[in-house]
């Protein structure tokens, strides 16, 4: 167990140090824009939610619901050996889910929110059924889907089903004036930070993390779906069903990002625009350096999505006049340009830590080495 | 000084982190003689090579051409110093012809563009002069083993090297290939090239070269005359005592019909004829048979159908009564078949995976070790302590040791631990001793016969004639997908087991025993 | 049928030359998911030139501009290749970095440019206007853009360098079997470094004469709206080889422009929006996936990143 700890902290440590790096990259391109202000702005990012209690906090805790199933999303598949590029699509068609469940059918919020997680799943199960039974790289196919659901999802909403465009705001009919039973409760939540989508869905999404840590920690389908991950040949070999395991992770994986879609549309924090929307929803993406900072661990995950929403609230308190709230998306990007070197930094920890360890273990691995071929 | 060596490592030593893989190495190497590199798995030979060859450098010691000190920094540099080595996994790009790979970093260019008509023609010219016979047009993915070998002999005769390294070159041809390759070597040693011959197999050694320097463990032994030695004292030097190369046995008494294979025809990934055809035999309980054969006959894909990794095209396996042709491999696995499979790292191991987490990857579904899908730690913590205690497997951390971190012969061991402690009616082991060294093979090869004497069915498959000879009561022999011959260990010599595992013979096996 | 066929070139020719782009890189062994990042800033950077240095004579701007998007491809590659060559690090990983952080660059850069020219009077936009009108030249009845030009001259050398030259040999052979490369002393990441800045080099051409030629304002807060994604898709479909890259970007361009004509022709009476249009390549090429994927083409060794040490 003490190795596991071990493991553990040396993980923090190397996301860590990604953090700083890419903070200090943020704090370089503030001078460059403005050194003036640089500093100010700067603390803003840093101060993120708390710059304006409790309004700020209120909507952090808002966006960090989505973004910690998104996470989740990425998390679980890469615990399982698989790289799920295609949680944006899966949010996306989570969203067509949710809305029309709720705007359409008026639907309490829990069957939308299974909708949207239904949705998901499906997109999430295609790029796994193209994985497993034609071996089709899964980022491919994922990358295919993204657009495919974006492209499906706009058309849906816009001509496809009547009732869900407001001609007038040019997005979705907001939920609280046209459904407002298939809003997630706020638990007194609104009232606390002053806003008007902070709703118990961040406990939600917590309790999801929890439940992932169990399913890959506790139970043999966790192992099952971990050996695949890891060697999908031997997980044959023992028996596993490897080919269902691989569409169950994917479809998995789907489903968490598609639920991260309903709880943020069902929180009301935003209306989708079908006619403008063009690019893949940010949240869905932000769930790949999510997951890399938290190594995949789902508990992990819970920590590092507080973390890019504080970052991303921060952002839009800079002050507009200099600054640009894209600032933060683009520390967001550097951290996960650095979390592909997470590995780099955990061995050069690792040696830095153990250098006089080595030189007892030698005898023990000699012989070892030579049939690794 | 004078001297005629062309070639000197003087007290070589590479450290790897954690390991020293070799330790004060000296070889010299003669102008036109054949110089054998003995040793077993893992005793450094390679390394040495790889050293020579610039793909490593020494940690210290000092390499010498013709009596003058040499860097060889990288295989560019070894190339200039016209040193060329046949590696033992060909290193040839598959979808590149004959000729690209041969030319492949020494292209001969016509202003910008590639000019390979001259190459061709040297090609042929080298070609002719050996004997190596190649089509230079013909795709690497399309030819045999055979002739990729000659391609990277070739390789090396088209940059005019005058010292050939061979890594184990005759460890994928059959018998007849290894005659043509000693025949091949001579004739190059006899044109003045300076041949170094990495091998672990006596005989060819007997018969090829003119002296033999002997590693063990990463140290330099000695180097003899071939003329003044003998077999018994190089295989002394090679393993550090003197070993007793039969596996003590007492004769099998073979019981019942555990597996009855009909028919079977298993189809090939790699081209469109049918990797296994039509074969069919018995295995009873209490008796090691063998299935004999140069890699590459049909024995994987035969092993793949009976153990369900694969689907059969058609046949019955008819195990313990009941056809299993179509069962899944987890069914197989519950009617008391048990599967060590040929590749530890592919199949055996989830190498990320801790070691108890492995000990149970055949059984963490049953009852023992879960509950309402829930893994009971406990038992599969005790479960794996008492496998580690009982089969001898050592590794840093006992049951949490992350498999990927153990030597291979311990992999082995959990496997071997796993796949027997299910008590299999059955147990298939496929290469079970495969790069692994003398103290674990003598391991395994007695477990497999105590299996055997409790009145199991074992199906060996293997590629060592040793093996085949020592360990088995009888031998199926394998070619082209084909069963044809079925030999007595007892009766029969290795040259002629190597007839049948060339093809050259063969006879039609009946069915039924 | 004019405009089909002037929309279908249009995109046919960006598609082609990212797809390339990808191919080299591939070929080289490192995957590019990058491909649509390396658009966006090879765009941003041609366009800035565009807007910056609009006085300068016609020929003289079009090469500058051209030169700017092929160099910022490059350096932008770099970036890539650093992370996937020199760390080792996931290939995936990487690109999809890159990605994200060329959208952010592009909008923070074009914010504070506009921020600037309009001295700071409240939130500026991420949209740059400018002229195009050196690009084209009119042919008879067709508009020509001048990157139909240089696409069909890129296209003629990729086929050559790859499959008549030694470095296209070499190249190869690092996609391929990069241990095979290093017996016989061909620097592996030396190579990969080339393949990779070559690809940058196409991809921010690609992103340039993706903007370029159709507009005269660009909203840069889209990127390059998947046409990145599409190329990869083309890479695929095409097989990895130059000349039926091209014949795979034809293919999916006409659907692309089916999509911007739709509804002022005789299709718009099948009802059919845009946004399915849009979606035809990319199911398209899941289709041709699936069929294809049991003898894929691939460079053996993509995706793996080489080291030395490792036996």
């Amino acid at each position: 167990m003490k190795e596991k700890t071990k493991d553990g902290i040396l993980s923090i440590v190397a996301s860590a140090i990604c953090i700083v790096i890419g903070l200090l990259v943020g704090l370089i391109i503030l001078y460059c824009i403005n050194a003036e202000n640089a500093l100010d702005g700067f603390m803003r990012i840093i101060k993120g939610g708390f710059y304006l209690m409790p309004k700020g906090m209120g909507s952090e805790i808002t966006q960090t619901a989505p973004l910690i199933m998104t996470g989740l999303s990425v998390a679980f598949a890469f615990k399982t050996g698989l790289f799920n590029i295609g949680a944006a699509g899966q949010y996306t068609v989570g969203i067509f889910g949710a809305l029309f469940c709720a705007i359409v059918l008026h639907l309490p919020w829990y069957v939308c929110l299974l909708a949207s997680m239904v949705c998901g799943a499906i997109w999430g199960a295609l790029p796994g059924i193209f994985k497993a039974y034609y071996n089709v790289n899964e980022v491919i196919t994922a990358i295919m889907f993204n657009w495919v659901g974006l492209y499906l999802v706009n058309e849906l909403m816009y001509t496809g089903i009547p009732g869900m465009y407001d001609q007038k705001t040019t997005r979705t009919y907001k939920l609280s004036s046209v459904s407002p039973e298939s809003l997630i409760p706020n638990g007194g939540l609104n009232t606390l930070f002053k806003t008007n989508s902070t709703t118990i869905a961040i406990f939600i999404a917590i309790l999801f993390a929890v439940l992932m840590y169990i399913i890959l920690n506790k139970t043999t389908f966790g192992y099952e779906l971990k050996a695949c991950g890891f060697n999908r040949d031997a997980a044959k070999y023992g028996g596993i069903n490897e080919k269902r395991s691989i569409v169950l992770s994917m479809t998995i994986a789907g489903a968490l990002a598609g639920a991260g879609a309903g709880l943020y549309f069902l929180s009301g924090g935003s209306e989708w625009n079908p006619q403008v929307a063009t690019a893949l929803p940010a949240i869905g993406f932000n769930g790949i350096p999510i997951a890399l900072l938290a190594m995949s661990n789902p508990l992990g995950v819970i920590f590092a999505a507080f973390f890019v929403a504080h970052i991303s609230v921060g952002g839009a308190y800079l002050p507009t006049k200099y600054y640009q709230p894209e600032i933060a998306d683009l520390i967001v990007a550097v951290i996960i340009y650095l979390c592909a070197f997470v590995t780099l930094f955990k061995g050069i920890i690792l040696k830095a830590l153990t250098k006089k360890k080595v030189q007892g273990e030698d005898e023990s691995r000699t012989t070892g080495k030579e049939d690794e071929k | 000084m004078e001297n005629n060596y062309i070639i000197e490592m003087l007290n070589i030593t590479k450290e790897f982190p954690g390991i020293r893989a070799n330790d004060n190495i000296t070889l010299q190497l003669k102008k036109g003689e054949i110089h054998a590199l003995l040793g077993e798995n893992g005793a450094g030979k390679s390394t040495l090579m790889s050293i020579l060859f610039g793909l490593y450098q020494p940690t210290s010691g000092v390499i010498k051409k013709n009596g003058k000190e040499v860097k060889i920094n990288t295989p560019n540099d070894a190339n200039d110093l016209n040193i060329g080595m046949v590696h033992q996994h060909f290193k040839l790009v598959e979808c590149f012809s004959v000729l690209d790979n041969i030319i492949l970093g020494v292209e001969p260019s016509k202003g910008l563009f590639l000019e390979k008509k001259g190459a061709r023609e040297k090609v042929l010219q080298l070609s002719d002069k050996y004997g190596l016979k190649v089509d230079p047009d013909a795709l690497i993915s399309d030819i045999t083993v055979g002739m990729q070998q000659r391609t990277e002999i070739l390789k090396m005769l088209y940059r005019d090297n005058e010292v050939l390294i061979f890594d184990e070159p005759t460890a994928v041809l059959t018998p007849q290939e290894i005659t043509e390759l000693m025949k091949i070597m001579k004739n190059l040693a006899k044109e003045g090239k300076s041949i170094l011959f990495i091998t672990h197999k006596l005989n060819e050694i007997m018969e090829v070269a003119d002296r033999c320097t002997i590693l063990q463990k990463g140290r330099y032994i000695g180097t003899v005359d071939i003329d003044k030695t003998n077999r018994e004292e190089l295989s002394r030097m090679m393993v550090g005592r003197n070993v007793n190369f039969s596996v003590e046995k007492k004769p099998a008494k073979p019981g019942e019909t555990v597996l009855k294979v009909e028919h079977m025809t298993v189809p090939s990934k790699a081209h469109d004829n049918n990797a296994v055809k039509d074969i069919s035999f018995n295995v009873r309980r209490g008796e090691i048979v063998c299935i004999a054969g140069i890699d590459g006959n049909g024995q994987s894909e035969f092993v793949q159908g009976l153990t369900g990794l694969e689907k059969i095209t058609s046949g019955k396996l008819i195990f313990n009564g009941r056809d299993i042709a179509k069962a899944s491999i987890r069914d197989r696995s519950k009617c008391g078949m048990s599967h060590i499979p040929e590749d530890r790292h592919k199949h055996g191991l989830v190498l990320d995976y801790s070691l108890e987490q492995n000990m149970v990857l055949q059984r963490y579904w049953q009852p023992e070790f879960q509950k309402g899908g829930f893994i009971k730690s406990k038992a599969v913590r005790e479960y794996s302590d008492r496998l580690i205690e009982e089969y001898d497997v050592r590794s840093g951390q006992g049951s949490i040791t992350i498999a990927r971190s153990m030597s291979g012969g311990n992999q082995q061991k959990a496997i071997i631990a796993r796949e027997i402690d299910k008590d299999p009616d059955l147990l298939v082991a496929v290469q079970p001793t495969r790069g692994l060294d003398v103290g674990a093979i003598e391991f395994i090869h007695k477990q497999l016969v105590a299996q055997r004497d409790q009145g199991k069915a074992v199906l060996l498959v293997s590629l060592e004639l040793d093996e085949v000879m020592d360990v088995s009561d009888r031998i199926l022999v394998m070619y082209e997908g084909e069963i044809v011959g079925q030999l007595d260990p007892k009766k029969i010599t290795v040259e002629e087991l190597g007839l049948y595992m060339a093809g050259a013979k063969r006879d039609t096996v009946p069915a039924e025993v | 049928m004019f405009l089909l066929i002037k929309f279908t070139l249009l995109y046919a020719v960006v598609l082609m030359l990212v797809a390339m782009g990808g191919m080299f890189s591939e070929r080289s062994g490192v995957i590019n998911i990058a491909l649509e990042g390396i658009m966006a800033i090879g765009g941003l950077a041609g366009v800035f030139v565009l807007a910056l240095c609009g006085d300068l004579p016609a020929p003289a701007l079009v090469a500058l501009s051209i030169l700017a998007s092929m160099v910022a491809g490059m350096v932008y590659s770099l970036l890539l290749g650093f992370s996937a060559i020199t760390l080792k690090a996931d290939q995936t990983i990487g690109g999809t970095a890159l990605n994200m952080l060329s959208t952010a660059i592009a909008i923070v850069m074009v914010k504070a440019f506009n921020n600037s020219s309009n001295s700071g009077n409240g939130a500026a936009s991420a949209k740059l206007n400018y002229s195009n009108d050196a690009f084209i030249y009119r042919v008879g009845p067709f508009t020509i853009n001048i990157f139909l030009f240089i696409g069909i001259i890129l296209l003629i050398c990729s086929y050559i360098f790859l499959f008549k030259t030694k470095w296209g040999l070499r190249l190869r052979s690092c996609g391929e079997h990069p241990q095979a490369a290093d017996s016989v002393g061909i620097n592996v990441y030396q190579w990969r470094y080339i393949g990779v800045i070559i690809s940058g080099a196409l991809g921010g051409i690609g992103g340039f004469a993706y903007i370029v030629p159709s507009v005269t304002t660009w909203n840069f807060e889209v990127g390059v709206a998947g046409a990145g994604f599409l190329a990869l898709a083309v890479m695929i479909f095409g097989q990895w080889k130059p000349f039926h890259i091209a014949g795979a970007a034809v293919f999916f361009a006409v659907f692309r422009s089916l999509a911007n004509i739709a509804d002022s022709t005789a299709l718009a009476s099948l009802g059919w929006s845009n946004n399915i249009y849009r979606m035809m390549p990319f199911i398209a090429s899941m289709i041709i996936l699936a069929f294809t994927s049991k003898n894929s083409h691939a460079p053996k060794a993509e995706g793996v990143p080489y080291d030395k040490g490792a036996r």
